[in-house]
């Protein structure tokens, strides 16, 4: 299917779980938060749709006041078509359902996004740091992270605008 | 009255030890010698790339992706330019994609190798280690006659390759894939039908085909338990769709579709199907220009894209945003070690200590790609 059969197909079984979006590209499609764990699962055991495999999660900070969101790439190896979808985070607060259960690969890449971006997924069974330590302090690759000073006596170099590295 | 658990235990292996294959260390939890769980600890390679990627311009992205994948170097080029060709919708002249072709299945034979190699040395078999480095090292020599480097190439750029073949490369080349096709036979008379490799290896850590999906597990992972899954069929990229070369699966050659054996025997089928590409790419390879006109800082329009080819380890995916900047907005990479990894606890449970070193073995991680 192309994307735009696959998000009629959504439209159609789960109408007004589309967000409108006019920045998106054609393969991606946003869904709204709340009903993710529902969609994820139509997505997943819907036979026509059947996206089995979770190619890769990518946490995504759109700018100072903009929100924070994950955007899962899914694959289906039966019928060979891809979808991007696209969830929003409230930057104070960021919340989503997890899918670790349903692709179970959701558990490492979703522990990676926490660690990077300090999204939170509900409902994951094992919700810590896994690239950082486990006491690094801040969401490292969020646009306004500040590194920590020192990390247990070790000074963190800092990157200055003008000159590099320190 | 509560149990004694007198059995139980938990076993530190690394951070240094010599068949996690890097910097990595596995908590295991066992009882006698089965093991029950495991607990992968990663990140002490960790140096953020992604971050690093968001201050500098995109051409010198490439350097960072030599480090993550060190022992494909080329392929984890390939899959970036791609991606970022992709992303500014730009064809590149034939002859770069030869090369490029060239070298990604050169690095293939090289990965491969190593792994092959490695994976003898982790269950105690010595010699065809040293054979494999061998031959290895002629592919290294190659390298360093086209570009240079031995391991960090930074060949690939987007738009062209920083070098052009040297005149004499194609007789080079083909000197070597004469001499290298016949030593393939020899690996399977020293390593693939020894008897006590096949006993440690077959059978064992069978990986389900739904559950490889699942875990995200790809390349000669998956398709050693039995999925016809590869990028350079099923989503051709480069000019991957005009060669003739076979897509090798497990088939359960000593034992279960998906064990350690098949994981290895695809490796190994993969190596001559690598050949077969590189003889025809070789023969068809066009003159012309090397080094397409693009400006010194190249601005992608705003968008993004996700893109994945073929590494030896799987699928490598890189996911790029650009806000029309000279330097990305975001870069993600989608490392084909990490998610074979997470495969580790699930399947290794019930096994013997020892047989987590194969199977660990077979699944051909790097750290360097997993912590990034």
């Amino acid at each position: 299917m192309t994307s735009a059969e696959i998000k009629a197909a959504i439209e159609s079984q789960h109408p007004g779980t589309i967000v409108e979006r006019e920045d998106l590209a054609d393969h991606q499609v946003e869904l709204k938060r709340d009903q993710w764990l529902e969609m994820a699962t139509f997505l997943k055991n819907d036979p026509n749709l059947s996206f089995d495999q979770l190619e890769c999660l990518t946490g995504v900070d759109t700018g100072e006041e903009g929100p924070l969101e994950t955007r899962y790439n899914l694959h289906s190896m039966e019928h060979r078509h891809k979808i991007e979808v696209v969830i929003s985070h409230d930057r104070e607060n960021p919340k989503v359902a997890s899918i670790e259960q349903l692709w179970r690969i959701g558990d490492w890449f979703e522990r990676e996004t926490y660690d990077m971006y300090g999204i939170v997924y509900e409902g994951h069974r094992d919700m810590r740091r896994i690239l950082c330590p486990d006491d690094w302090e801040g969401w490292p690759l969020r646009k306004d992270y500040e590194g920590q000073e020192s990390y247990h006596g070790i000074v963190v170099p800092k990157m200055k605008e003008e000159d590099g590295w320190e | 009255m509560g149990v004694v658990k007198g059995d139980q235990m938990i076993l530190n292996i690394g951070p240094q030890h010599p068949s996690t294959h890097g910097v990595l260390r596995l908590e295991v939890m066992t009882d006698g010698e089965i093991v029950s769980e495991i607990r992968p600890h990663l990140g002490y390679l960790h140096r953020c790339f992604e971050k690093h990627s968001e201050n500098v311009t995109y051409e010198q992205v490439i350097p960072f992706t030599d480090r993550c994948d060190y022992l494909a170097a080329m392929n984890s080029n390939f899959g970036y330019v791609v991606a970022m060709e992709e992303l500014m919708e730009i064809k590149v002249p034939e002859r770069v994609d030869y090369i490029r072709v060239i070298m990604g299945e050169l690095n293939r034979i090289a990965s491969h190798l190593l792994a092959l190699g490695v994976y003898g040395l982790d269950i105690g078999a010595f010699t065809p280690f040293l054979y494999m480095l061998r031959d290895r090292e002629r592919i290294l020599d190659m390298f360093e006659y086209t570009c240079g480097a031995r391991l960090l190439y930074n060949y690939m750029w987007v738009g062209g390759v920083s070098h052009d073949l040297p005149k004499d490369f194609q007789k080079i080349c083909i000197g070597f894939l004469d001499y290298f096709e016949p030593q393939i036979e020899e690996y399977n008379n020293l390593l693939t039908y020894n008897k006590i490799f096949v006993e440690r290896t077959a059978d064992v850590g069978v990986i389900p085909a739904d559950v490889a999906v699942s875990y995200g597990v790809t390349g000669p992972n998956l398709r050693g338990s039995g999925v016809k899954w590869d990028v350079r069929k099923d989503e051709p990229y480069s000019i991957y769709d005009r060669f003739d070369f076979e897509v090798p699966l497990g088939d359960g050659h000593f034992g279960t579709l998906g064990d350690c054996f098949d994981r290895y025997w695809v490796r190994m089928l993969e190596i001559k199907e690598s050949v077969k590409i590189l003889r025809q790419a070789l023969k068809d390879i066009p003159g012309g220009d090397v080094h397409q006109m693009l400006p010194k800082k190249i601005r992608p329009p705003k968008g993004s894209v996700y893109r994945r080819t073929e590494s030896p380890r799987g699928d490598l995916g890189y996911y790029i945003m650009s806000d029309g900047t000279p330097t990305p907005y975001r870069v993600k990479m989608r490392s084909p070690a990490f998610t074979a990894l997470s495969v580790l606890d699930e399947v290794s449970r019930g096994w013997m200590i020892s047989d987590v070193i194969a199977i660990l073995g077979s699944l051909d991680i790097v750290l360097g790609e997993i912590d990034r």
